[in-house]
């Protein structure tokens, strides 16, 4: 029985709780036994909120029993990012500066998530403050790939991808500045959502690159990912970029007919540098797609070098100030010992942050330094410009943008952090669409030579979330079911 | 030596903005309360907090823009201004540098040659910061952030004064717009008006600009005017002994009359400038911008032309009401309950502004209500109070807004009309007096104000002083 709970998918269970078949309390312990079987292995969490779920689940199933609560994720065990504020929990974006950083205030995408009888289990691992592909540039350790223990869960919203695969929970929020929701799902074999920037709340996730944040889901299927999204989806007075939208059923778009949908393949992804397993599985989706009668054809995007220079330009100058509250002053980290102001700060910040945040502070107070403000960040800007209209001519033609979401499956421990150009480079294929504020989905469409995950990336236009959401429940379909990765629990294999 | 120089004056006023809340939050802007008591986690900087812009922020600096005759900018951004220091919660201050909301305006001053114009180079609107405190004796440092995020619009004026006088008359021009506006009140010893001077010197009828230094910490236009001459005397004096002024940022210290360096211009910040990403751009609609066109009052030159039209009162009168938006709704609203436009300027011009010199106060500062003043006037009309009276009267209503009516009841202050109770008065004083009967017999006309003032006293201050001088003329 409890293995059944955590097989399925977060509306199916929902559903069950609903009809009286489980309650909601039930699900979570299954989840926090899960959890206690599997996190020294994968140690896809920071912080795990085992009390104040119960509480909570307690809570909602007696509103799901009075009827108060009907909705189609209620009751349903979910985690948070660890860059995602949550009221009374301890939320540290994976630095040591937030060491002991309680918010007194929730994210509004937590806030949408409570109200909807969402239980919040606790708070995933991640790289710090966003900052990284891999999840390794976390202070609280490395997570694992539930494919491969040997393989990083991709980032920076590794463990909450992680925690969906390993079953350590049903669904999870990520956050997505270049790609740190699609490539760690991409990675872990589970389906992200990227939404159109200005959908989900920015209030209280801790910012990385402001113009290019968003808040989204991940979740084991298209479905999960889509109810999600519909919960966490709204205006806020709070978030001044927040955008009005009455279009959020995104629940309604999950059908199956894809006939006469205009598909458009960007020849200029295929070319060096892609992992042939990843090339073989995303034509192969799209082959699926034209089988169930999309129009699919090749096209020239152009511009996609560019993407990534001017992505790091953009998203380390925001980062650069937006990093620049944490200097020991009001809470989070201080260094214990220092002589007057300006050491205090030099010293707080050396010993807080850690080096990939360094380096990203360094590259953006460069770019913005005065002298290199034209030459690095204008021209940045020019080309988020030029990328934005090569995406509003080709959406002139597709409904769908389809390609890979990463250039190959998750590389090995270790490899990523001592060549970080090299690390950047894997965002080649998603950086773009945060440029262009762009949705766009990434779901599983088969396994490389290693048996790894490969990511299929859908890329909509501004607010078209329901047709990457179509295009993608319609491929899930025609693919079928994909295989769950061989779960270890550390009483049997812990050592493997 | 016998050089002749032209001091080039430019001003950046900031002013703080009379809005009940904060710029980018809910917070309240009073003054006082305990430390961080006006607080939340936006104005706080914690993390994940975002900002939104108070509207009425935009009101107030597009009304001000009109009102100096500016451009408004249709689109104009926030932009962050980064550096580090405790009272900057964030560790930047969110300001506008490269598209304010509003450009190139001007307004007319008086000078001694007469009308000059002076050009607003831009205004912008920025939020304050928190205030530090240095506990010398604990050997620490508090800050309070009650302050982050007031509103403030910073005016940048062109180098167009030459003077102190003409930087006097600049920023009174400019204070008495804004507080017509409702804006700001405008006060610079508590600091919600701070002005930066600007000033270089050059030899008199050259055409380029000296290197320019910015003086800080100008709490009242004495600090300004004397800052003004020792900066021109400092500057003339290294120039003359072959020195070069250097281009950098100083503090003036009243006390001492003196100024010192803070920072030159090697070591100013980068404060790497770049436009916020929490907040979007401001797009300013016609409509909008109609509607306070619209809301714009009446200010200054245009009400003293209508008084002038409207009410039987001197020139002099009218400049001196009109000078305080405060005073001049006063002046128009006790009219309108009671008439008489010359008693009301009266009462204001030469009571009411005694009373604020005297208590170190501004106009804003009056708390009594034209309802009350008017039943003043109208008490001292009916003679139910006489003039000695009626001044008393207005003392204790200036302070606490009392209603003259009541108040004259209940103190018994009401004029006696009993002409025989003054007779007997009369009479008594008359005998009791000889010697100032005597001296007003034989022709000593100021005796007789002894007598009235006797009379007056026995009677407690409540007779009509004019009729007690009849009486008094009658039985001599």
């Amino acid at each position: 029985m409890k293995m059944d709970v955590l097989d399925l998918p977060a509306v199916e269970l929902a559903e069950k709780i609903r009809a009286g078949e489980v309650t909601a309390m039930e699900a979570l312990q299954a989840v926090l036994d899960s959890i206690d079987e599997k996190e020294e292995i994968y140690h896809c969490y920071i912080t795990v909120d085992r009390d104040g779920a119960m509480r909570k689940a307690e809570a909602v199933q007696k509103k799901i029993e009075s009827g108060q609560l009907c909705g189609r994720l209620a009751g349903v065990p979910a985690a948070v990012k660890d860059n995602i504020c949550t009221r009374g929990i301890l939320t540290t974006c994976a630095s040591r500066m937030l060491g002991n950083f309680i918010p007194p205030y929730s994210a509004e995408a937590v806030l949408r998530m409570e109200k909807a009888g969402m239980v919040i289990i606790g708070k995933t691992n991640m790289d710090e403050f966003a900052m990284g592909s891999t999840t390794e540039t976390s202070a609280y350790g490395e997570t694992k790939n539930p494919w491969d223990i040997g393989r990083v869960p991709g980032g920076s919203s590794g463990g909450s991808a992680a925690a969906v695969a390993a079953k350590e929970c049903f669904a999870a929020l990520g956050s997505d500045t270049g790609g740190s929701i699609r490539q760690p799902a991409a990675f872990c074999g589970v389906v992200g959502i990227k939404p159109t920037y200005g959908t989900v709340s920015r209030h209280g996730l801790v910012a990385y690159g402001s113009s290019l944040d968003q808040i989204g889901p991940i979740g084991k299927d298209v479905t999960d990912c889509a109810a999600l999204l519909e919960v966490i989806a709204s205006y806020d007075k709070k978030d001044s970029t927040s955008i009005k939208r009455d279009d959020t059923d995104f629940m309604d778009a999950l059908s199956e007919d894809v006939k006469g949908m205009k598909i458009g393949i960007p020849i200029d992804y295929f070319g060096d540098g892609l992992d042939d397993g990843v090339k073989d599985a995303v034509l192969k989706a799209a082959e699926a797609l034209k089988e169930k009668g999309a129009i699919v054809e090749g096209f020239y995007l152009s511009l996609v070098e560019y993407a990534i220079p001017a992505y790091y330009t953009i998203a380390s100058a925001e980062a650069s100030s937006n990093l620049e509250r944490f200097d020991g002053i009001k809470y989070g980290y201080r260094t214990p010992e220092c002589g007057g102001l300006h050491d205090m700060y030099k010293k707080t910040r050396s010993e807080g942050f850690g080096p990939e945040v360094k380096r990203r502070i360094m590259l953006g107070s460069f770019v913005l330094s005065s002298g290199y403000y034209d030459a690095y960040y204008l021209k940045a800007l020019k080309v988020k410009a030029l990328i934005k209209k090569a995406f509003d001519d080709a959406f002139a033609r597709y409904d769908v943008i389809l390609g890979p979401t990463a250039p190959a499956a998750a590389p090995v421990l270790g490899a990523s952090l001592s060549d970080p150009v090299r690390m950047y480079l894997g965002d080649i294929y998603t950086v773009a669409v945060n440029l262009a504020g762009l949705p766009a989905i990434s779901l599983p469409c088969g396994r490389d030579v290693e048996g790894m995950p490969v990511g299929l990336q859908m890329i909509g236009d501004c607010f078209q979330e329901k047709k990457i959401i179509r295009a993608a429940y319609a491929y899930e379909k025609a693919r079928g079911p994909f295989a769950a990765p061989g779960l270890l629990t550390s009483a049997a294999d812990g050592k493997n | 030596m016998g050089k002749q120089y032209e001091t080039v004056i430019g001003l950046e006023v900031h002013v703080e903005l009379a809005t009940k809340t904060k710029i980018f939050c809910g917070c309240p802007t009073a003054f006082g309360g305990a430390p961080n008591t006006h607080t939340c986690p936006v104005c706080t900087g914690m993390p994940g907090t975002l900002p939104v812009l108070n509207q009425k922020v935009l009101e107030y600096a597009v009304a001000v823009g009109l009102a100096t005759n500016c451009e408004i900018s249709r689109f104009c951004k926030f932009d962050r201004k980064n550096y580090f220091y405790p009272d900057n919660p964030q560790n930047y201050q969110i300001s506008q540098l490269y598209l304010p909301i509003c450009k190139n305006g001007s307004i007319e001053i008086e000078t001694e040659e007469g009308k000059k114009k002076i050009g607003i180079h831009e205004i912008h609107m920025e939020e304050d910061a928190g205030k530090l405190i240095h506990d010398e004796w604990e050997d620490c440092s508090l800050v309070d952030y009650n302050r982050s995020g007031i509103p403030l619009i910073e005016i940048v004026s062109g180098p167009d004064m030459r003077s102190a006088a003409e930087v006097i008359a600049y920023l009174e021009k400019l204070r008495m717009l804004i507080q017509y506006l409702g804006a700001s009140d405008c006060r610079l010893q508590e600091g919600s008006m701070r002005a930066d001077v600007n000033l270089s010197v050059r030899e008199a009828g050259t055409e380029a600009l000296g290197t320019r230094t910015e003086m800080k910490n100008l709490n009242s236009f004495r600090a300004i005017e004397r800052a003004i001459a020792g900066e021109r005397e400092r500057q003339i004096e290294l120039l003359e002994s072959g020195g070069k002024v250097v281009q950098e940022t100083r503090r003036w210290d009243d006390c001492q009359g003196e100024s010192y360096a803070m920072r030159s211009k090697e070591d100013a910040r980068d404060y790497r400038y770049f436009p916020d990403p929490d907040l979007v751009p401001v797009m300013v609609g016609e409509e909008w911008l109609e509607r306070i066109k619209a809301a714009q009052p009446e200010f200054r030159e245009e009400k003293m032309e209508r008084y002038k039209k409207e009410y039987d009162i001197p020139v002099y009168d009218i400049e001196i009401i009109t000078a305080s938006k405060r005073m001049a709704d006063l002046f128009e609203e006790t009219v309108g309950l009671c008439g008489q436009p010359k008693k009301v300027s009266n009462w204001l011009m030469v009571e009411a502004l005694r009373l604020l010199k005297e208590m170190g106060m501004e106009p804003g500062d009056i708390r009594f209500s034209p309802e009350n003043l008017a039943k003043l006037i109208q008490l001292a009309d009916k003679k139910v109070i006489n003039g000695p009276v009626a001044k008393k009267v207005f003392e204790v209503m200036f302070e606490q807004d009392i209603d003259p009516e009541k108040y004259v009841e209940e103190m018994g202050w009401e004029t006696v009309d009993d002409e025989d109770a003054l007779r007997e008065v009369v009479e008594e004083v008359i005998a009791s007096n000889a010697k100032s009967v005597e001296d007003y017999r034989n022709g000593k006309e100021k005796a007789i104000g002894f007598l009235i003032g006797q009379t007056m006293k026995r009677m407690k201050g409540k007779a009509d002083p004019g009729k007690a001088g009849r009486m008094l003329k009658e039985l001599l």
